[in-house]
């Protein structure tokens, strides 16, 4: 992608980028900056991809082949985390500093300094995790949600690294959350209104909101790990008086609206791809953003559905019960106002496309089975099974993950002045889509079947699941290459692209020639109608 | 260049952004004590109070009720001492104050500290399970080989609901040694 930037010469003031290896490390670019947490993400991806590759080569068979149960452990935690903090969650801050500037019509982000900050503390963040997994005091090994006292008086010694790179990872996305929403709130160009935000603007609004409410109490939480592993507290050890639960409920104060940080961004994205190759405007704009709005609002009242095991009250099931259930009713909307926007429009099925088309179905079918396990009663058969990884694996694969890769394709050409090439971006979404479903869609049944997570060996009736399971992870890893190849493909030998890449394209940043010029608008662009929204 | 009147604005901005996330820091804090306070009122979590006192003199037994009060004795992980109660459970009347015996022993060649943590169930007999006096309130030290009766008194309270018919007392017994240790290094005991 840099050669494509530094294509663009400036003769205002001195400003295009620094040459060399100084031009990343110091860039305050919102476009570079998005550059790079991009390229950290699809790494952080490939390395997550191997860890989950290996646990399904474990699985691929009954009985234990390749790893220890313990090492098992390991994967199955640093595949979680990695996925979540180093892959998905960089990923949808590395787009928001690429496009939010050019959809609002501004120069940059609004604090380029922290900006960067807030990137290069990653690295040395993830450098740290995965480096527990060599250490001789033995990785990580609790799960992602390291309930204590899993991850307390059982923990391996590194779980103190994990703790300091959780909080680093949690002081970038705070830096990252209010340089986005600083941007939005103070940058947008003359009469971009809120109400004329494109949706992509919007749900990172809202999504920066979340990580500001919710980060701060992830820190809190790991910093009373600390205290209790090291300073002889006892916040979660019940020999002293403390209680593993109060762990379960700060976590899952944070987790539930985590999961919702994940999903929120990639409706954005949909919402303005899926308007694009059906020619039409979004359907229910304005009921777009309450919807996101009251999402973003109940993700704070439904923590203990991830809890309805522990013994709880009547009363508090019945409440998270209905409050979970209720989550469907916005979802809804938004699924129901993507298909209206298909509706008779004229529909030509580019890759962004296509990929945005299966994020509608299959997160549906994530949706459907979260409102299975929503139902109480349900629950206590389903929980800790594999219907839960199932669930959770449709919502974030073909969800957030199939949304960051339409994001990708659809403003390519407006990152770096190319086309890729559509035959083999074509081949990427078949491969990957086939890989999903062959992958997770089993792990449905297996779960109905009682077959826990988290285990490295399983009894014999699981097995044809578990085959099936580990050939579609395969797949999809390998097809994942490929989309290595298609990028890198694309920069290099990709046709010149048009300002206006895609004929039903909407928004400001369809206004600057392709590739974007390093300051997106030096000056203020005119909002019209046409290019306000999808 | 002076600050624009952008720039002003952001920083007005990124100062309100900043408190929300004191806020939030704050409300982590908070959750601690609000938890348990919440877990006080509702009983939700199973933990009985501290040392209960009250008037005998005011305290009448409600012969109409018989309440099953079992005792369940748990080891933590790791813990070796034999722990058990005189008897699984006993029929006692609300309001009326009873004592059983529990004992530890001590298997191991080693000093050790043991705690025990009660809970009850169902939850909403917790805030009604009262106890004078309890081998729970503090820690056990015994020698190797050591056994020790260790007492409990206890009042169902009157007002438990009249849905409960029998009540669940369960301990685990967890090991201290290590942080009593720590703890009796710090305060420079022994
Ligand atoms: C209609 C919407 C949804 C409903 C009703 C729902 C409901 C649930 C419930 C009840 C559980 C707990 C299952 C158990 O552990 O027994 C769960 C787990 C989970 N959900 Fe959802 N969910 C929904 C959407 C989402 C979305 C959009 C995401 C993320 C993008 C997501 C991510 C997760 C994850 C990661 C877990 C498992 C966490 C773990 O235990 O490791 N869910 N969901
Ligand atoms: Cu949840």
């Amino acid at each position: 992608m840099s050669e494509a930037i530094s294509a663009v010469d400036h003769d205002d003031h001195s400003h295009g980028p620094a040459k060399g290896i100084t031009r990343w490390l110091f860039t305050t670019n919102h476009k570079d900056i998005g550059t790079l947490y991009l390229w950290f993400s699809f790494s952080m991806l490939l390395i997550g991809g191997v860890l989950a590759l290996i646990v399904r080569a474990e699985l691929f068979q009954p009985g234990l082949q390749f790893v220890s149960p313990d090492f098992f452990n390991q994967m199955t935690t640093n595949h979680g985390l990695i996925m979540v903090f180093g892959a998905i969650m960089p990923a949808f801050v590395g787009l928001a500093n690429w496009l939010i500037p050019m959809q609002v019509g501004a120069p940059d982000m609004a604090l380029p300094r922290m900006n960067n900050l807030s990137f290069w503390i990653l690295p040395f963040a993830f450098g740290m995790l995965i480096a527990t997994l060599f250490s001789e005091a033995g990785g990580l090994n609790f799960g992602w949600t390291f309930y204590a006292p899993l991850s307390t008086t059982y923990a391996p010694d590194s779980v103190t690294f994990f703790i300091f790179a959780v909080h680093l990872m949690g002081a970038s996305s705070i830096m990252g959350s209010i340089n986005i929403i600083a941007t939005i709130l103070n940058m947008r160009a003359p009469g971009m209104t809120l109400m004329k935000m494109p949706m992509f603007v919007w749900t990172w609004l809202i999504t920066a909101y979340l990580l500001l409410a919710v980060m701060p109490v992830l820190a809190g939480l790991v910093t009373m790990m600390l205290f209790d592993i090291h300073f002889g507290t006892s916040f979660f050890n019940a020999a002293g008086g403390g209680d593993p639960l109060l762990f379960q409920h700060i976590f899952w104060f944070f987790g539930h609206p985590e999961v919702y940080i994940m999903i929120l961004p990639a409706f954005g994205i949909v919402s303005h791809i899926i308007p694009a190759f059906a020619r039409k405007r979004l359907f229910g704009y304005d009921s777009m953003v309450y919807a996101v709005a009251s999402i973003a609002f109940l993700s704070f009242i439904v923590w203990a559905h991830h809890m309805f095991t522990v013994g709880m009250p009547l009363a508090g099931q019945l409440f998270f019960m209905y409050t979970t259930m209720l989550i469907a009713v916005p979802t809804g909307v938004k699924v129901f106002n993507w298909v209206s926007t298909m509706w008779r429009g004229s529909m030509t099925f580019e890759t962004p496309m296509l990929f945005s088309i299966a994020f509608v179905v299959l997160f549906t079918i994530g949706g459907f089975s979260g409102l299975m396990l929503a139902i109480t009663p349900a629950d206590y058969q389903y929980h800790d099974t594999y219907f839960v990884v199932a669930h959770f694996h449709y919502v974030l694969v073909p969800g957030s993950l199939f949304s960051i890769m339409a994001a990708v394709y659809y403003w390519f050409p407006k990152w770096t002045g190319k086309m890729y090439s559509e035959r083999l971006g074509k081949l990427h979404f078949w491969f990957s889509f086939v890989g999903v479903n062959v992958t997770f869609f089993p792990q449905h049944f297996s779960g109905l079947a009682g077959m826990p997570r988290r285990i490295p060996d399983y009894a014999l009736q699981f097995a044809d699941f578990n085959m099936v399971s580990s050939i579609g992870a395969f797949i999809f890893g390998f097809s994942q290459i490929l989309f290595l190849f298609v990028l890198i493909h694309g920069i290099r030998n990709g046709k010149p692209a048009a300002a206006r890449a895609w004929e039903g394209a909407r928004g400001l940043e369809w206004t600057l020639p392709s590739p974007a010029p390093y300051h997106s608008f030096t000056h203020p662009p005119k909002v019209t109608d046409d290019e306000a929204h999808a | 260049m002076q600050p624009s009147a952008q720039q002003t604005q952001i920083r007005t901005t990124v100062k309100k952004l900043c408190l929300i996330v004191v806020v939030m820091c704050g409300f982590v804090v908070a959750m601690v004590p609000l938890y348990d306070l919440f877990c006080e009122i509702t009983g939700l979590n199973g933990k009985t109070g501290g040392r209960y006192t009250y008037d005998p003199a005011t305290t009448t037994a409600d012969k109409s009720r018989m309440i099953k009060v079992n005792f369940i004795t748990n080891t933590n992980d790791g813990m070796v001492w034999d722990f058990w109660s005189e008897k699984g459970g006993m029929r006692v009347h609300p309001g009326e104050l009873r004592a059983v015996n529990f004992y530890v022993k001590n298997t191991t060649d080693k000093v050790m500290v043991g705690q025990a943590i009660p809970s009850v169930v169902p939850t909403a007999a917790a805030e009604h399970f009262h106890k004078t006096e309890c081998f729970c309130f503090g820690q056990q030290i015994l020698q190797p080989g050591e056994v020790m009766e260790m007492p409990m008194r206890f009042i169902v309270g009157r007002e438990l609901p009249n849905n409960v018919q029998s009540i669940n007392l369960s301990y685990a017994l967890f090991d201290v040694t290590e942080s009593f240790q720590d703890a009796a290094i710090a305060t420079g005991g022994g």
